[in-house]
């Protein structure tokens, strides 16, 4: 581990771990049926995750979806009641936090406040045993990396949350760790600020190549720096994709519902290719082939409803009920009939021509390509 | 990093891999917490548990050790004068809570509700009587309303003579009451700090009269803190020692009966049993007051806006008033005792004179008793703060044995239902036990040493001090510790370099807590202290008893001023700290 730190910076990270069993293809992080229960309460239920060197993977899921859990599992810091993991070809399980190769910036920083900036990076240094001259010239290294270096001997409190964050990440990054965990990093920020984070970390990391598992609940930082994005809900996995997979194939309505914004709407599905919803019949791709004459959702996006008198298919008359301008957009409320509603998310310039107003009457489309499909759960 | 097995095929994971749980192997380090956990839990039970147990079951035997079930308690209630004692402490008992919570509620409201002029002062003032012993608040009331006090004899007879009949309920309800009054000050004033402003304007915004939002939003908002400051002080007048001692004559209570029993009749087993029927209310207050806590956790919303009092002229004047004549009296007492001090001979010869400081030359143990408290003091601070602050530590911030540690967390927050002369009594069984059936004592040589008295007042101080620690603990960000092992640093390394100087505040207020009340304790140690460790607050019971009041006096002059000093080096100390590590806080 140590002797990276005579190779310039943005080799060293990962590069301890030649393991002569351990190829670059096989996964570096691998979680395998982990469980976790608190009590009576089940926080992680069979988790198989595989992460791959350099990856940057979100753990995305509302509040209690045990996302944080599962990353204070990778860490150590809980122990799971079963299952394992392995890193870097490694099984780790059993391996308390001092032992295992990573680095962790927690969702408070959990900066050392009597310690100065310099101090809290050199924290873990002092310990592996660092002489001083190297020790000076690595916070040195980290600070600048972080774009600080004019900040060493500030402490916590005097700098901005921002400035803090990037110390906790400094100080995560002091030991070239192999494993980057990120808890809810960016959540105690100001929007302006969390925005310019959002990129400057996704930069950072990919320039180190640091393998980086991240915890959020917020759907616009998993899907703007993934590059593979874990969805969680209720202590399990519930979809693994790229950003723009999970956006597009939502494979669960709790996924759809969660990221971004869609509409849902009830209906049976009366041949393999056509769905009824109230008094209207819609065409629908079924690549899941459900079964003929189950309930099911059908599931579409603001943006992917079409607008205007188009001859194809699919295409309704709906009221306008009301609408607002969000700047680049207006989102429109509509009622098909009598009890469908629908959002409906137009550019400027498309709603100008369609001359929206309210209470005049509308035609929209539904392209089959973009409803999807959900079987209804009873 | 350990090894990794050879034959690691992911493919070939399979099943009976994941079936099999996983434990960790504790590291060295987590058998190092454990071991401190371990000892912390010894010292619990070798300074609290057993002991306890011991003065319970003393109360059901006969002094041969005999098994005699209830008939103690039996002989207790049919003896008319011991009887009557019992009816006697909860007559003081009632009437001195009503009296300084009454004044202690008004005192608060004041400095917390009032724009009314001198407040610092005015808090400093009514905080005075925990610096000295509640015996020397009766010597001082004996100089104003004793035979030859200053306010029975009018003067000394400038005025007409106004005599109270101090000796007797009357002069132990004004003791009681004076000693309590801090104490309620303290939690009232934390209870009406916690106010939000925002309920208050809410109730102007609808137009609500004074008298309906005090009863409304006032009242219950301070209601848990209430009960805590009845039960507090209903508490600390059922159990004192030094109030009664002095200002008592022949009205007895449970501390004096106990003390009669024991020093003046040898007879332990009936001190036994009193001491048991002095822990049925500290036990009921104890539960309550536990119960309340958990409450008002709850209570307590995230976002409070403070209240800020606006002036009002009438109220703030009367405010003063109120407290000016509180203050007043405090200090009236505490001049009374000093001046007294100072004086040839009271009331006749008014020239001041330092004769009475030569304290050698009374009983008590003079000088060497002053030192050996110092001594005593400074070893309990010292000691007592790195036990409790350890202690907490490992219960707050440890991960390995949390039933265990939760044990702890109860048998630390016990001590404050021990009674101090319950405490002496039960350390007298315990540790005067030179062998149980056989087994021989491990703990009976530290009898009659310096020892037993300093674990003898940590243990009585104990729950105040682990409770402020703990609750300095619990602010700290939990992730401290995560970041320390994350990064491989050892655990004590973190504890030492971010933990300890984060909480010195906090420690420096746990050291001379422990300081202050090592200074003035009488209870804890009156059955304890041997011949040749004679100590100063117990130098003041024995004067008093061989009528060398004026020496009783000089001796609670020193005490007062020794504790008070301490307290002004705690302020001096926090003053340079918060210089120190202004650099960290100010943003």
């Amino acid at each position: 581990m140590l002797q990276g730190l005579h190779h310039p910076i943005e080799s060293t990270f990962g590069s301890q771990t030649s393991q002569d069993t351990f190829s670059q293809t096989d996964p570096y992080l691998q979680l395998h049926q982990i469980h976790k229960t608190f009590g009576r309460f089940t926080a992680l239920s069979n988790i198989n995750l595989e992460v791959r060197r350099g990856e940057f993977v979100c753990l995305l899921g509302p509040s209690g979806c045990g996302k944080t859990t599962l990353l204070r599992i990778i860490a150590g810091l809980e122990e799971p009641d079963r299952g394992h993991i392995w890193q870097a070809g490694q099984d780790i399980t059993a391996l308390p936090p001092s032992q295992r190769d990573f680095g962790i910036v927690f969702q408070s920083y959990a900066l050392f406040p009597n310690l100065t900036a310099a101090q809290n990076i050199a924290y873990g240094l002092v310990n592996a045993g660092i002489p001083k001259a190297k020790r000076e010239e690595r916070v040195a290294q980290l600070l600048a990396l972080v774009g600080l270096s004019e900040f060493g001997a500030k402490y916590p409190a005097q700098l901005s949350g921002g400035q803090q964050q990037r110390i906790a990440l400094a100080r995560a990054l002091a030991l070239s760790p192999g494993l980057l965990l990120l808890d809810e990093p960016l959540s105690a920020l100001d929007a302006q600020v969390r925005a310019n984070l959002r990129g400057e970390i996704v930069q950072l990391q990919k320039r180190l190549g640091v393998t980086t598992v991240m915890v959020t609940h917020d759907q616009l930082e998993a899907l703007t720096m993934a590059d593979r994005i874990v969805v969680m809900d209720r202590g399990s996995i519930v979809q693994v994709g790229t950003p723009i997979e999970i956006y597009q194939q939502p494979q669960t309505p709790f996924v759809a519902r969660f990221i971004g914004v869609m509409n849902f709407l009830p209906g049976v599905l009366e041949s393999s290719e056509q769905a009824r919803c109230q008094d209207y019949r819609l065409q629908v791709s079924n690549p899941k082939a459900i079964p003929v004459g189950s309930l099911v959702t059908l599931a579409i996006r603001p943006e992917d409803i079409r607008v205007g008198a188009c001859a194809s298919v699919n295409t309704l008359e709906a009221a306008v009920l009301r609408f607002e301008f969000l700047g680049a957009v207006y989102r429109l409320w509509l009622r098909v009939g009598d009890g469908l509603e629908l959002l409906l998310d137009l550019s400027v310039q498309e709603a100008r021509q369609a001359q929206i107003q309210r209470d005049r009457p509308l035609l929209i489309q539904l392209p089959p390509e973009h409803i999807h499909l959900f079987e209804t759960q009873p | 990093m350990t090894s990794v097995s050879r034959d690691r095929s992911l493919g070939s994971l399979g099943l009976a891999v994941s079936q099999a749980s996983v434990t960790r192997k504790p590291t060295r380090e987590d058998w190092l917490q454990r071991g401190l956990i371990l000892l912390v839990a010894l010292w619990l039970l070798v300074s609290v548990v057993l002991p306890l147990g011991q003065i319970l079951s003393r109360s059901l035997v006969n002094s041969n050790g005999e098994w005699v079930g209830l008939a103690n308690y039996r002989t207790y209630f049919t003896t008319p004068g011991l009887a009557i004692s019992m009816r006697n402490t909860l007559w003081v008992s009632f009437t001195s809570t009503l009296i300084s919570v009454g004044l202690g509620f008004g005192y608060s409201y004041a400095l917390t509700r009032t724009c009314m002029p001198l407040k610092g002062l005015m808090r400093l003032l009514v905080m005075l009587p925990l610096y000295l012993p509640s015996l020397a608040q009766a010597i001082g009331l004996i100089y104003l309303f004793g035979n030859q006090g200053l306010v029975s004899t009018g003067l000394f007879g400038l005025l007409p003579e106004w005599r109270i009949g101090l000796y007797g309920p009357t002069g132990i309800i004004l003791g009681e009451s004076l000693y309590c009054l801090p104490q309620a000050v303290l939690i009232l004033s934390t209870a009406l700090l916690l106010a939000d402003a925002r309920l208050y304007e809410a109730s102007l915004a609808l137009r609500t009269p004074p008298w309906r939002t005090f009863c409304t939003v006032t009242l219950p908002g301070i209601r848990f803190g209430l009960v805590s400051a009845i039960f507090v002080c209903f508490t600390l007048v059922f159990t004192d020692f030094g109030v009664p001692k002095v200002v008592g004559g022949n009205y007895n209570v449970l501390a004096t009966d106990i003390y009669k029993q024991v020093i003046g009749q040898q007879n332990l087993v009936m001190g036994a049993t009193i001491s048991v029927l002095m822990l049925v209310p500290t036990v009921i207050a104890f539960v309550v007051d536990r119960l309340v806590q958990q409450r008002q956790v709850a209570l307590v919303g995230s976002r409070v806006v403070p209240y800020r009092p606006r002036p009002n002229p009438w109220l703030d004047w009367a405010a003063f008033g109120f407290c000016g004549l509180v203050a007043g009296a405090i200090l009236a007492v505490l001049g009374a005792l000093v001046v007294a001090s100072l004086v040839r001979v009271w009331p006749y010869q008014l020239t001041l004179s330092l004769r009475h400081y030569n304290l050698n030359a009374a009983p008590g143990g003079g000088y060497p008793a002053y030192w050996n408290s110092l001594r005593m003091s400074a070893y309990t601070a010292i000691f007592g703060t790195v036990v409790v602050f350890v202690s907490a530590y490992l219960v707050e911030k440890s991960r390995q044995w949390p039933k265990l540690r939760s044990l702890i967390y109860f048998a630390s927050t016990l001590p404050v239902a021990l009674p101090g002369l319950v405490l002496g009594l039960a350390y007298i069984f315990f540790f005067n036990t030179p062998s149980w059936g056989g087994i021989p004592n491990p703990f009976h040589g530290l009898y009659s040493s310096m020892s037993l008295l300093v674990i003898c007042n940590i243990v009585h101080f104990y729950t105040v001090s682990f409770l402020t620690a703990s609750t300095a603990l619990k602010q700290l960000d939990p992730e401290f510790e995560a970041v320390g092992s994350c990064l491989g640093v050892p655990f004590y390394r973190t504890f030492w370099r971010v933990t300890t100087p984060l909480c010195l505040p906090a420690i420096l207020q746990i050291g001379t807590f422990f300081f202050v009340q090592a200074m003035v304790t009488v209870s804890a140690v009156i059955f304890l202290y041997p011949p040749n460790l004679r100590l100063a607050s117990v130098a003041v019971v024995n004067m008093d008893d061989a009528g060398n009041i004026a020496s009783a006096a000089a001796m609670s002059t020193l005490i007062v001023l020794t504790s008070l000093g301490i307290q002004l080096l705690y302020w001096a100390a926090t003053t340079r700290l918060r210089r120190w590590s202004q650099a960290w806080k100010e943003r």
